[in-house]
């Protein structure tokens, strides 16, 4: 015998009826589980069911949306807003040209989520801005595929897009036609992703700095890594915004007086700056000693080592737990309340305090639940399909 | 210019301690350029500690080591300059997982030697049409079998134009099928008259190619000699035993 044929695989499905059979009904005991649980979660499901589409006064929610988006920004500035989704939204898509499975993704979840948008404010005049909104990340998406040297332009717009996009919300007191929003006015949805966003892309190149930091040889940056990390680490956030709101003005000097908002977001980035550290500092260690000793044999110093062949791969490494802090602070934004800001969850009590909306409390509870789980999971299913495109051709 | 005489590599009883451990006892070693030397010897002998001293991944703590005149000392341009010349192809390859064959090679010249990248990515190309994997420039590391990776470090490490290659047991990790395709690329690197230092077993490259073979034992060299005078008259009792071991089979 000196060939064999190659032979198929044995089948291994066995249907719906046989996987039921074998996951839920395999004994007595199981199948009366099963029948418990699904009458359980039946009931439950139908009372939130017949409250959300019954008793619920979604009211609350519906008149208050630019409340619960915008918090007290001025209402005939919103098109500022406007033009950075839209921004956003062009940018988005013309990186989804460019660089194809990567950013998938995080497109389609937008235009899925602008066109949702759309649907449920169908009947005031805001649905053509969110149908628009699709339409700008599909034009993107085509002037990244077809228009030559996108990249450039989708990489510095990405880098651009940060400050511009600050500015625009904030404004500037020379300009006329960009009168400036103090940042007291800023709430909602709007100061919760402002914190959310200026945070984590603060605090990971502080983090990876602090990481760096840390493994260094030079016991002066070594220590005082080490030292900030365990400090920060050691104290709860809300002691940290406290401080940073109450007394950051006295180690600052007289003419500086940061307002309050940037206050509590130096408080955030010192925070996460301090987790990010050790989520990079994992990746770091990761890597093995191989790849330093291939780099400097080729003659490249410590900088250059660092910058193109163990950052890259560290950071790979620990994309999860990047995104996993990334989530968290987005979550932790929410106990910027207790310094007086006015983010997302804080304008939900402020609703329950309106006469009309007194008792509303699982409306608007219910309506937080879903923005905050809604974006979070965005944020994953589009990281993880980060992950796998990057993952390509690892080791 | 260095007269032709002056060696490009001059080790001067060189000394290395890992904690207690006595890994080098005075090697002292002149490389004249275009010579192929093989170090062999049992584990643990000191052979890589010692090749890994000469572009400073391992620092020796007593005794002068001086390649192509830049003395190695504590001082981290020296090192630099020293590691610009010297080519050191690794026995667990080292590759850039992250990076494509042809970003592995172009990353040093580009951002070292200063070379514009489309003249880095060029001659890449001819690194790799001379180790004959040209077809490989666009796939990551991790797709390719381990003699075309080895042979992927070898055009890395010849992109930056070394005047000494080193080789740290290149042919350990790969199937024996393998090892020939590696072994082809080296013997063509000697034969073109680069300067080599090799930590191998393989004595059908020693055979073809070395013009000296050394015989670490305890840190030390036991003994030297062209490969005649190793294979067939050698002096020591313990290298006819090392010997004897490894060309049994």
């Amino acid at each position: 015998m000196t060939h064999v044929e190659s032979l198929p695989p044995p089948r291994t499905g066995i249907g719906p009826i046989g996987w039921l059979r074998q996951n839920l009904f395999s004994t007595w005991y199981n199948a009366l589980l099963t029948i418990i649980a699904t009458l359980v979660i039946g009931v439950v499901l139908l009372s939130i069911i017949e409250w959300a589409v019954g008793s619920a006064r979604w009211g609350a929610i519906s008149t208050n949306m630019t409340l619960f988006m915008l918090g007290q920004y001025p209402r005939e500035q919103v098109w500022r807003v406007w033009a950075v989704i839209y921004l956003l939204a062009l940018l988005l898509g013309l990186s989804w040209g460019v660089w194809q499975t990567a950013v998938r993704g995080f497109a389609l979840i937008a235009v899925g989520a602008s066109l949702v948008f759309a649907l449920s404010v169908v009947n005031s005049s805001v649905w053509p801005i969110w149908i628009g909104v699709a339409f700008a990340i599909g034009l993107g998406y085509l002037g990244g595929r077809h228009v030559p040297g996108m990249r450039r332009v989708a990489v510095v717009g990405g880098v651009l897009s940060f400050p511009i996009g600050l500015l625009l919300i904030s404004g500037l007191t020379r300009l006329n036609f960009l009168p400036q929003v103090p940042s007291n006015l800023w709430g909602g949805l709007l100061l919760t992703l402002v914190l959310t966003v200026v945070g984590n892309l603060v605090s990971l190149p502080l983090g990876i700095l602090l990481a760096l930091g840390r493994r260094s040889r030079l016991p002066v940056i070594h220590y005082f890594c080490v030292g900030y990390i365990e400090l920060i680490r050691g104290v709860p956030l809300i002691t940290i915004l406290y401080m940073a709101a109450n007394m950051l003005p006295f180690f600052l000097p007289e003419t500086v007086r940061p307002e309050l908002v940037v206050r509590a977001m130096i408080g955030l980035i010192l925070f996460e700056a301090a987790y990010q550290a050790e989520n990079v500092r994992g990746g770091l260690q990761a890597i093995p000693r191989g790849q330093y000793e291939a780099a400097y044999a080729l003659g490249l110093n410590p900088i250059l080592t660092t910058l193109f062949i163990i950052l890259p791969q560290a950071l790979r490494l620990v994309i999860p737990a990047l995104l996993n802090s990334f989530v968290s602070l987005f979550k932790d934004t929410s106990l910027v309340a207790i310094v007086g800001l006015f983010d997302l969850l804080r304008i939900g009590r402020s609703v329950l305090a309106q006469s009309d909306w007194l008792g509303t409390h699982r409306e608007v509870f219910a309506f937080a639940f879903l923005v905050y789980w809604g974006i979070n999971l965005a944020l994953t299913y589009g990281g993880r399909r980060l992950e796998r495109a990057l993952g390509i051709g690892q080791r | 210019m260095s007269p032709p005489e002056e060696p490009i590599i001059a080790c001067e009883d060189v000394h290395k301690w890992y904690g207690q451990f006595h890994a080098l006892r005075g090697i002292s070693l002149s490389v004249q350029r275009g010579e192929v030397v093989v170090i062999f010897g049992p584990s643990g002998s000191g052979k890589s500690t010692f090749i890994r001293t000469l572009n400073r991944l391992e620092e020796h703590q007593r005794g002068r080591i001086v390649v192509d005149g830049i003395e190695l000392t504590n001082d981290i341009r020296n090192i630099e300059a020293v590691r610009r010349e010297i080519g050191m192809v690794f026995q667990s390859f080292n590759l850039f997982p992250h990076l494509t064959v042809l970003q592995n090679i172009v990353l040093a010249p580009v951002w070292v030697r200063r070379w514009k990248r489309q003249q880095a990515a060029q001659s890449a190309m001819q690194l790799l049409e001379r180790v004959g994997i040209p077809e490989q420039a666009h796939k990551f590391p991790g797709q390719l079998s381990g003699g075309q990776q080895q042979r992927v470090a070898i055009a890395r490490a010849l992109a930056m134009q070394p005047k000494v290659m080193l080789f740290d047991e290149p042919t350990s990790a790969l199937d024996p099928e393998m090892i020939k395709e590696v072994l082809d690329v080296m013997i063509e690197l000697a034969k073109s008259g680069m300067t080599i230092l090799a930590v191998t077993h393989e004595m059908t490259f020693a055979r073809s190619v070395a013009n000296r073979m050394l015989f670490f034992d305890g840190g030390v060299i036991v003994e030297q000699g062209t490969p005649d005078q190793i294979f067939n008259h050698p002096q020591h009792d313990r290298t006819k035993l090392f010997l004897s071991q490894i060309l049994k089979h």
